[in-house]
């Protein structure tokens, strides 16, 4: 096995992305100053506005988002508003040009790893030909036997993805990873446009910006378009794993859009091979599973017995066919760390294309030659655990003390398999107003991409912005904040 | 509606309608402790809560003796007691939560602001607050959250489930009080028309807020039969047990539609016996009889309720 790891690190070496420079690539200016050509408008708009007015417009952002976040922080252990992600007010920008590129990019990436999804429970075409090693499939905690010879309506595992994105130049983004088990946020996604449509009609008045509205309906349709066949006007149901959640405001705001009933694993019960929802008039039928729940909660008859969350013998309807997950059981194993490295093969292998989109640079520390060059360079890289995910586990090497490295390498040591390493990245900066001032912060991206009845992606996205300065980490529990994203039309 | 939604609300509905009851239940309780006659038995009166509202029980554990301060302690604040005012106050809370879409954002507003006046609230601080403030208060906060409910929710089948809540309760509430306090009163037979009866029976009537009520219907001297039959039978009394059951039995018709469910024939049947019964032939074969046997057929009910409307998981096996 450690042959085929040694040649994967060879190719991969050889599509080593090109060197990223230590000044980082900002959204809005250039490297001569000028602004580009996605925040003309903007650029105009802020021209003219006060540094106390944009204050005294966040100040009203925040105040709006306490009063939907009355909404959100009810669910909220504590009942409190400190759960509110901060929220920036000046937009991510692109423009159509670089908006096409991740789009097709994203689109390209879901359809290979749908494809990918169905070859490894079906004829895994992928292992034979010796593309990817059959036990970082086969072995893998994420991946579902259960789920062999399984045919999901339309043969579409990862209904609902998240690819998230982040830019080092002009027309570099890069994948830093792929979610394709429930993937959360688009509820920001939504919430941050009506906000910004309220404090800046003008900027929406002037100039084309794509909606992201109507993401509901088009999650709804998709949803549709995978109930099992002979359902006519078939019954689409959100499982949340309840109030305790942290996405739980996401959960009921998806529902209230999509005019669904928001159900607990209590409330569903398996009869006669159909499942069947729980309700006053008597038990109803239900077609699709939009799930929230991690498989491992889904049913206690298949997966943990100790699981109060799901419903039990829901895998037997699911093998029948007669019940739609989205998404589908097992999707887990083509979204870990590991198996990132093989995506774009699987683009070359299933689509016949080259990846759009580029991987960063990933070291396989299972393999002795990369695990030593990691170790000789810890200092510059990143390390994360494979299954890992929220940014737990991680060691940053430019962040780190000597010390902290070289605990590290003694945990690795005991597991080397469970982790990969990356170059410290370069994220692009946006202009984000921080105390009075609009300073560079550094940016992500996450589009979110919908399958089922096609394969689209709403234009725009969640951008995730690191507020404390040099800051390279965005995840909210480190201290980072949302922007709006447009994509310009024209 | 999904089940689980009906059911959170019947019981939002109960457990608000019981705190109130149960502060009803202590304001008396308090009031007839401070008459001059029963200085030497105070603790007395304080005994029937604990058989209207055992609560889980533990009192005698908990606190040992029964005084003033150990029973207000246990019924109205005790978090480990389900039954206090304080747990019931909480649970409701809860349940809105579960449901905060399906009820409108005034009803969730009120009871959320109730929970958050209660939450920390400590003997010393009721203390301070004044023990018959405190119990006025929670009436307030009941009659504004049905009030809030019936003026601006819809009336759909999800108020219908509320409402259902509502008078299950109450008319269990009532029958309780009626019974306890009854038996409590009755064997201490001072002359009837006495003054101590008087504010005995009286403080009954107050405890279902009838007092006024009373007069206006009897025009006479509080007695023991009559209360029963206000109470009992009389279908304009907003807390008796017959006024109840015409809301509930319109309220099932509703809901139920042209399906035949077992819990509206139940319902009927108890109706029948509070729409066409006589007080002195439920005298003859006994009132507490009387009573016990209604307090269980409306707990069947209730039980039936969940099941006909599948609130109950363990009934999905043999739902059609």
């Amino acid at each position: 096995m450690p042959q085929i790891a040694e040649r994967v690190s060879v190719e991969v070496r050889a599509e080593q992305p090109p060197q990223l420079s230590r000044k980082f690539f900002d959204e809005m200016r250039a490297a001569d100053g000028k602004v580009r050509h996605a925040y003309a408008a903007l650029a105009g708009l802020l021209d003219n506005l006060s540094i106390d007015s944009l204050v005294t417009k966040q100040n009203a952002a925040e105040e709006l988002f306490r009063r939907l976040g009355i909404t959100f922080a009810v669910y909220a252990e504590g009942g409190s508003t400190e759960r509110l992600i901060p929220f920036d007010l000046i937009p991510r920008i692109l423009d159509r040009s670089e908006w096409d590129l991740v789009e097709r990019g994203c689109i390209q990436r879901v359809k290979a790893i749908n494809i990918f999804l169905y070859d490894i429970y079906h004829d895994q075409e992928i292992i034979k030909a010796g593309l990817v090693p059959p036990e970082f499939v086969l072995l893998n905690p994420a991946f579902r036997p259960e789920m062999l010879g399984v045919e999901p309506p339309k043969n579409v595992y990862a209904h609902i993805a998240g690819i998230d994105l982040i830019r080092t130049g002009e027309r570099d983004f890069f994948v830093l990873e792929d979610n394709v088990r429930t993937p959360s946020g688009i509820s920001y996604v939504l919430e941050n446009r009506e906000i910004m449509m309220r404090l800046f009609p003008d900027a929406f008045a002037g100039q084309s910006i794509s909606p992201v509205g109507n993401y509901p309906e088009q999650l709804l349709e998709n949803l549709r378009a995978v109930a099992p066949s002979g359902a006519d006007d078939p019954v689409v149901v959100l499982l949340t794993p309840g109030r305790y959640n942290s996405a739980y405001f996401e959960h009921v705001f998806l529902a209230e859009q999509m005019g669904i009933e928001l159900v607990e694993g209590g409330d569903l019960f398996v009869r006669d091979g159909f499942v069947w929802m729980r309700t006053t008039e008597g038990p109803v039928r239900v077609d699709v599973i939009y799930r929230r729940v991690d498989d491992d909660f889904m049913d206690p008859l298949a997966f943990r017995a100790d699981s109060a969350l799901g419903v039990p013998g829901l895998l037997s309807v699911v093998r029948a066919g007669r019940v739609a997950l989205a998404n589908a059981f097992g999707t887990g194993v083509a979204d870990d760390k590991a198996m990132y490295c093989y995506v774009p093969r699987m683009i070359e292998f299933y689509l016949g294309e080259h990846a759009i989109l580029n991987n960063v640079h990933t070291y396989m520390l299972r393999d002795p030659k990369q695990r030593q060059h990691v170790f000789d360079n810890l200092h510059n890289l990143v390390v994360k655990e494979v299954q890992g995910s929220g940014g737990y586990g991680m060691l940053i090497g430019p962040a780190s003390t000597a010390e902290e490295r070289e605990a590290y390498k003694l945990r690795v040591m005991r597991n080397p398999d469970n982790y990969i390493a990356q170059p410290t990245l370069a994220l692009s900066t946006a202009p984000t107003l921080v105390n009075d001032e609009i300073v560079p912060r550094h940016v992500d991206l996450r589009p979110f991409v919908l399958s089922g009845k096609e394969t689209s992606v709403i234009p725009g996205g969640l951008t995730r912005v690191a507020l404390r300065k040099g800051s390279l980490v965005v995840n909210s529990s480190q201290g980072g904040g949302t922007k709006d994203t447009w994509v310009l039309e024209r | 509606m999904l089940s689980r939604t009906a059911e959170n609300l019947f019981w939002m509905a109960r457990d608000m309608e019981r705190a109130e009851n149960t502060a009803r239940m202590l304001d008396v309780s308090f009031r007839m402790s401070l008459l001059p006659s029963t200085l030497d038995k105070q603790a007395l009166h304080f005994e029937p809560i604990l058989a209207i509202a055992p609560g889980d029980g533990r009192f005698r554990e908990l606190y040992g003796d029964l005084t003033h301060e150990t029973i207000i302690r246990y019924v109205a604040l005790e978090p480990a007691n389900p039954a206090s005012i304080w747990s019931l106050i909480k649970l409701a809370r809860e349940n809105a939560r579960a449901q905060r879409s399906a009820i409108s954002s005034e009803a969730w507003e009120s009871l959320n602001q109730t929970w958050l006046q209660v939450q920390n609230l400590d003997y010393d601080g009721l203390t301070r607050w004044g023990h018959r403030d405190f119990f006025d208060w929670v009436k307030e906060r009941s009659h504004l959250f049905r009030g809030v409910v019936f003026g601006t929710m819809l009336h759909d089948d999800a108020f219908r489930f509320i409402r259902l809540g509502t008078f299950i309760e109450r008319a269990d509430n009532t029958a309780r009080i009626l019974d306890v306090k009854y038996h409590v009163l009755l064997p201490h037979g001072e002359q009837v028309g006495g003054v101590v009866d008087y504010y005995q029976w009286g403080a009954l009537l107050r405890s279902v807020g009838a007092f006024r009520a009373y007069r206006r219907v009897y025009h006479d001297t509080v007695y023991p039969w009559r209360i029963a039959e206000l109470l009992v039978l009389r279908a304009d009394m907003p807390r008796s047990l017959h006024h109840c059951y015409e809301v509930i039995i319109g309220t099932l018709d509703e809901l139920a539609g042209k399906k035949q469910l077992e819990c509206r024939r139940l319902a009927g049947q108890i109706y029948a016996r509070l729409r066409y019964g006589r007080i002195d032939k439920i005298f003859q074969s006994g009132l507490h009889e009387f009573l016990t046997d209604f307090i269980a057929s409306n707990n069947v009910l209730g039980v039936q309720l969940q099941d006909d409307f599948l609130m109950t998981p363990t009934m999905i096996a043999g739902a059609a």
